[in-house]
């Protein structure tokens, strides 16, 4: 054999194989967190779970209204930066090619996307907790909208920008104005990037715990003031995993197998939402 | 050609010194030319000797991107069409364009005729329905698709996908119809559909294409511009270019002697 192609195999084998166990060593511990999460978890799903309100220790009880809450700010905040995201994302994306303005909100935005949510969590605290004097589902819904944003913000530019500039200058050459051109041709072109994006902004902000410690705290009962400090997954999970009572640990697993599951589906569902309804691909 | 009958030849466009920079380089020299009325003009040249551009300059699609800019004058009918005063909508809505890969929008086959019509117009659903009708029938592509109006353009064949195009925009009644290398990402039989298309066309609108395809400009085009390096080399009616060329340079291109 041509001792330069053996060299080469050689190499290659040995790549290939340090590859493969890079791959396993990730894929392990995944496994074994997935694993371990349905393993304590699955005991704790029942019907009950989705029935009754947080207990006081040593009763039995269920998150009904940590999973409300989770799910009304997770809305909310998804409905407030959702059109800041999408606004912003179409500004770079279609208007923002001259000036300075665009790459200046692309480089905060940047920073933003990678700000530790506890920053964020502080922040509204700072600004907005302090002045109404309380805990609030409000607040829990601002801090994780600020998590939305920029998300959005990243996959809508990203996605605008996917969209061949050919189709912008097919609407431009029949006359159409700039803002025709957007909201009737290259939205429609990256509609399904967009709302992909939405959905992983969903997924992101669903089990962030550090914002919501800091602005909806907690709630021991049912409570859908938004004015008023509200119960939620993330946090309820952290409360009750550091607590000594077993069935505390125990609803806070079958918590965490919950998000984690929801986390999936809305992947699972991006995922399939853009690669069928994508008309670019 | 059947121009007997026809009254002296008016141009369209004139175009005097008209020089094209992209940033700071110098895409098209100083060029001037006419571009009759009407008739079929097709610009022809190696890559990169300024067809494209100089195409986009007549409906200043350039304005899209920052950076680019013309110099000189653009006269469509007497009017300066460079002129910063000029509204851009406007302009385009008077000149229709076909681009290399055909551009079906993300929307039905309807809607895709329908989006051009509404800018500038507030037809009734019937006088609406009509006219997309008259469109489809003019761009030959009626029959095949008179069924499936609902359906999404972008599902069509690639040949159809450039008919829906052309359809989309004569349905806007333009003066003007630019076509880049419409034909270039087609076969052969989507190809001859499109070419007889043009010959059609050219009754009632002026026509200006880019062509690699120099037995395409002999076959469709009534006059031809032979740009190198971004100067005009030599423009004349598309027989002579192609028979007995003045230039020695137009020759050796239409030949395939190009160096």
């Amino acid at each position: 054999m041509n001792p330069l192609y053996r060299r080469r195999r050689i190499v290659n084998a040995f790549n290939l194989g340090v590859s493969m166990l890079a791959v396993a060593f990730g894929l392990f511990w995944l496994a074994w967190l997935l694993w371990t999460l349905v393993d304590r978890g699955l005991g704790a799903v029942s019907l009950h779970m989705f029935t009754h309100t947080t207990p006081p220790p040593g009763s039995a009880g269920g998150l009904l209204n940590a999973i409300f809450g989770s799910f009304l700010m997770s809305a909310l905040a998804t409905l407030i930066g959702t059109p800041v995201g999408v606004l912003a994302g179409t500004y770079l994306a279609e208007f923002g090619s001259r000036g300075w303005l665009a790459p200046a909100t692309r480089f905060i935005n940047d920073i933003l996307l990678s700000a530790p949510s506890i920053i964020i969590g502080l922040f509204i605290y700072a600004v907005y907790v302090t002045q109404t004097r309380h805990f609030s589902g409000w607040a829990g819904a601002f801090a994780l909208s600020l998590i939305v944003i920029p998300v959005v913000l990243k996959t809508t530019e990203n996605m605008l920008r996917l969209v061949p500039n050919s189709l912008r200058e097919a609407a431009a050459a029949l006359g159409a104005p700039q803002w025709k051109i957007v909201t009737m041709v290259t939205w429609r072109a990256a509609r399904a990037g967009i709302v992909t994006g939405v959905l992983l902004a969903v997924a992101r902000i669903s089990g962030e715990t550090a914002p919501l410690l800091f602005t909806a705290l907690n709630n021991q009962f049912w409570s859908a003031n938004m004015n008023a400090p509200m119960a939620n997954l993330p946090v309820v999970i952290f409360q009750f995993a550091m607590s000594p009572y077993q069935d505390w640990q125990r609803l806070a697993w079958g918590g965490a197998l919950l998000i984690t599951l929801a986390v999936l589906a809305l992947n699972i569902l991006a995922r399939v939402l853009f690669r069928e309804k994508n008309p670019l691909r | 050609m059947e121009t007997t009958e026809r009254p002296p030849i008016r141009p369209k466009f004139s175009i005097h010194n008209l020089a094209f920079f992209y940033g700071s380089f110098q895409a098209l020299k100083p060029i001037s030319l006419e571009i009759p009325e009407k008739k079929v003009t097709a610009i022809i040249g190696p890559s990169g000797c300024g067809k494209s551009t100089l195409l986009r300059t007549l409906n200043r699609m350039y304005e899209l991107y920052p950076g680019q800019r013309a110099a000189g004058e653009i006269l469509m009918d007497g009017e300066n069409i460079l002129d910063p005063g000029q509204d851009l909508n406007l302009l385009r809505a008077r000149i229709g364009m076909l681009f290399q890969k055909p551009t079906p929008f993300p929307m039905s086959i309807f809607d895709n005729i329908a989006f051009g019509i509404k800018l500038y117009e507030k037809p009734s659903r019937g006088v609406l329905a009509d006219r997309v009708e008259w469109a489809l029938r003019k761009a030959a592509l009626w029959n095949e698709v008179k069924d499936k109006l609902q359906q999404s353009g972008t599902g069509l064949s690639g040949g159809q996908q450039q008919r829906l195009c052309i359809a989309r925009a004569i349905a806007v009644r333009p003066q003007v119809v630019l076509l880049d290398e419409p034909c270039s990402a087609l076969d052969p039989i989507s190809t001859a559909r499109i070419e007889e298309l043009i010959a059609e066309l050219k009754q009632d609108y002026t026509i200006v294409m880019v062509t690699h395809n120099m037995q395409q400009a002999a076959r469709v085009s009534d006059y031809t511009a032979y740009l190198y390096l971004g100067e005009l080399i030599e423009f004349d009616v598309t027989d002579t270019i192609f028979l007995k060329p003045r230039h020695r340079q137009t020759e050796d291109y239409i030949t395939g002697r190009f160096g």
